[in-house]
């Protein structure tokens, strides 16, 4: 009896667990204040071609921030591809967050897969963790 | 033995599914019949940790039974994070199957659906708990580094 109660308390928690994820993953929200509480920038940070190693689109660029052993990066990047593809003056780049600790300090990437929107100056718009759907990426692209 | 570097993420889903329905029902049989089949969770969890995941018996099932009638897989899926998860379950089943021996069984009811937790979440919507775990410990490693 009581085991059955720890089961269906476990089941009720994962319940609760994977609707948390599914509300997160792909959520875009906008960009915050760079930088660290002790060394805060404010404004939307800006990133350069430099920085991310490829030439801004001139409608918008999707960085993605990805690490090695994330399987949800791979599905991200193939989202975010096609996306760029079908959209006019989109560029797309991935960059490997453990050879750009500075970047990822600077803007508080928590997590694999981080996708950020960057307007045509290279501001960050809005930003996601998570595997985003299509749509999500459009939407977002929209508020570039 | 040696272990590929990866791995059909399905077969993953199919062994976290049985390891779903072996970890409830330990939640649920009397002892001993519990303290039995949460050792044979046990080994599965040790086989997958220490020799590799093809090693596992519940993989195993996979390849012979289900593989078989699939086309190949859409992608694979580096096999270190999902390796170290199976790991993570051996340390939560060890405690679970502890505590029930030595008349602790609360203790193990909490460790057995704490495993139970992330077993579902595997099976049902492909979240790996372990990987998430091992991620993390590989930024901690390279910020002490």
């Amino acid at each position: 009896m009581v085991g059955l109660g720890f089961l269906l308390g476990a089941v009720a928690v994962a319940l609760a667990l994977a609707l948390v994820l599914r509300w997160r993953n792909g959520k875009f929200v906008p960009a915050r204040d760079s930088g660290t509480r002790t060394n805060p920038e404010p404004g939307r940070p800006v990133l350069t071609v430099e920085e991310i190693g490829i030439e801004l689109g001139d409608r918008a660029t999707l960085v993605q921030f990805s690490s090695a052993f994330c399987s949800p990066c791979r599905a991200t990047r193939v989202i975010l591809a096609d996306v760029a593809k079908s959209v006019e003056g989109v560029a797309v780049v991935d960059v490997d967050a453990e050879s750009h600790l500075e970047l990822v300090n600077r803007l508080g990437i928590m997590r694999t897969p981080t996708v950020l929107v960057l307007d045509p100056s290279g501001a960050v718009v809005t930003r996601a963790s998570g595997i985003p759907r299509r749509e999500q990426v459009l939407t977002a692209l929209a508020s570039a | 033995m040696t272990s590929p570097a990866t791995v059909d993420p399905r077969g993953l889903r199919f062994a976290a599914a049985i390891t779903t329905v072996v970890l409830a029902a330990v939640l649920l049989l009397p002892p001993p019949a519990r303290e039995i089949l949460l050792t044979i969770q046990l080994v599965v969890f040790a086989l997958g940790t220490f020799v590799g995941l093809s090693a596992s018996p519940y993989g195993l099932l996979y390849k012979i039974l289900v593989r078989p009638r699939l086309g190949p897989p859409a992608e694979l899926e580096d096999s270190a994070p999902p390796r170290f998860a199976q790991g993570v379950g051996l340390a939560f089943a060890a405690v679970a199957l502890v505590a029930f021996v030595a008349g602790a069984p609360l203790v193990g009811l909490i460790a057995t659906a704490a495993a139970f937790v992330a077993a579902l979440l595997n099976a049902a919507i492909g979240f790996c708990l372990g990987c998430e775990l091992y991620l993390t410990t590989r930024k901690l490693a390279k910020t002490f580094a």
